[in-house]
């Protein structure tokens, strides 16, 4: 549930790095996703298909972003873009600070992020994973927060799973964790610290075979998920029988 | 006139409008998920055929793409 929407699947797809639209449409299909990225360039007359069809006829409700922005003014316009060719207020914000890491710049992100909002816009930020940046953009009116696990793109998985548990803990606003995911157990991790979802793309879009690993992000979310709500064990030092020490036969 | 549309400069005929930019720019100009910037500021659909290009006007005319 995101801005009074509920969706089927706690997975996001990022539509990034994937080698053609078919092999994107498989992973989206696989993936269970009802809610893909996707972004704005300049038209490019020898491109084939239509990124928004496929995403529609699967089901996707549409989430632009604004990558590659730097700057607070270049986001709020490439958002506003996005509105006139999607028909959409909602915004996946992205403002980075550095083309080497992509991480984001955090002055810009809270003021682009201030001026979306007031301009009527759901915005869910790509955030760095520091709790008090996480609450200045909760407090600037932002619909979910999404925090990096490690960089875009670079697979590294949780770098810091304490900050994420502080995010994870203060927040009333949904927590998706967004960018770093390599493999199926770092999406299922991020689940079980107490992320309400996944934003993922190039762990899928540039694995060998993306179907299926959409297939299993798919079921590591649910995993994860579970695995939290069902209440996990305390972890001891030593070991608790599981089986009962009563009544063992005495047999020398 | 001469524009400078998606980065390159054109040669478009005086009087054009934004819709025959986003033609001239090779993009459907009815379709849905194109956008126009003129000079950095968001055209909204609705006013594609009154808005008048002017000489050295910076137009961008974006789709959508894949993206994470």
């Amino acid at each position: 549930m995101i801005a009074g929407r509920e969706f089927r699947s706690r997975l996001i797809i990022g539509t990034g790095g994937f080698r053609n639209l078919e092999s994107m449409r498989g992973a989206v299909v696989a993936s269970g996703a009802d809610l893909a990225t996707l972004a704005l360039r300049r038209v490019d007359p020898s491109a084939r298909g239509s990124i928004v069809e496929v995403l529609e006829s699967a089901g996707c409700m549409l989430l632009p972003n604004t990558a590659g922005c730097y700057t607070a003014r270049d986001a709020v316009t490439t958002a506003q873009l996005a509105r006139e060719a999607f028909e959409t207020d909602w915004v996946k914000l992205e403002v980075i600070g550095d083309d080497r890491t992509l991480l984001p710049d955090p002055v810009e992100l809270v003021d682009a992020a201030e001026q979306l909002v007031a301009d009527g816009f759901t915005v869910l930020p790509y955030t760095n994973d520091d709790p008090i940046l996480a609450r200045r953009l909760e407090d600037a009116g932002c619909a979910a927060v999404m925090p990096l696990g490690s960089p875009i793109g670079s697979g590294m998985g949780i770098n810091n799973a304490y900050n994420l548990r502080l995010i994870v803990e203060q927040t009333h606003v949904p927590v998706i964790l967004d960018a770093g995911i390599g493999t199926a157990s770092d999406a299922t991790l991020a689940m079980e610290l107490g992320c309400d979802g996944i934003l993922l793309a190039s762990a899928v879009s540039r694995a060998e075979d993306p179907a299926r690993m959409a297939h299993a992000m798919r079921l590591a979310v649910e995993a994860g998920w579970n695995a939290r709500a069902a209440g996990r064990i305390p972890r001891r030092h030593y070991a608790e029988a599981s089986t009962p020490t009563e009544g063992v036969p005495e047999l020398t | 006139m001469r524009v400078l549309l998606n980065g390159e400069s054109r040669e478009i005929v005086d009087g054009a409008s934004v819709r025959d930019a986003v033609r001239a720019a090779g993009a459907p100009s009815e379709g849905r998920g194109v956008a126009v910037a003129l000079d950095g500021e968001v055209v909204p659909r609705g006013r594609w055929d009154e808005e008048p290009l002017t000489e050295g006007q910076r137009v961008e005319v974006v789709q959508a793409v894949q993206g994470g």
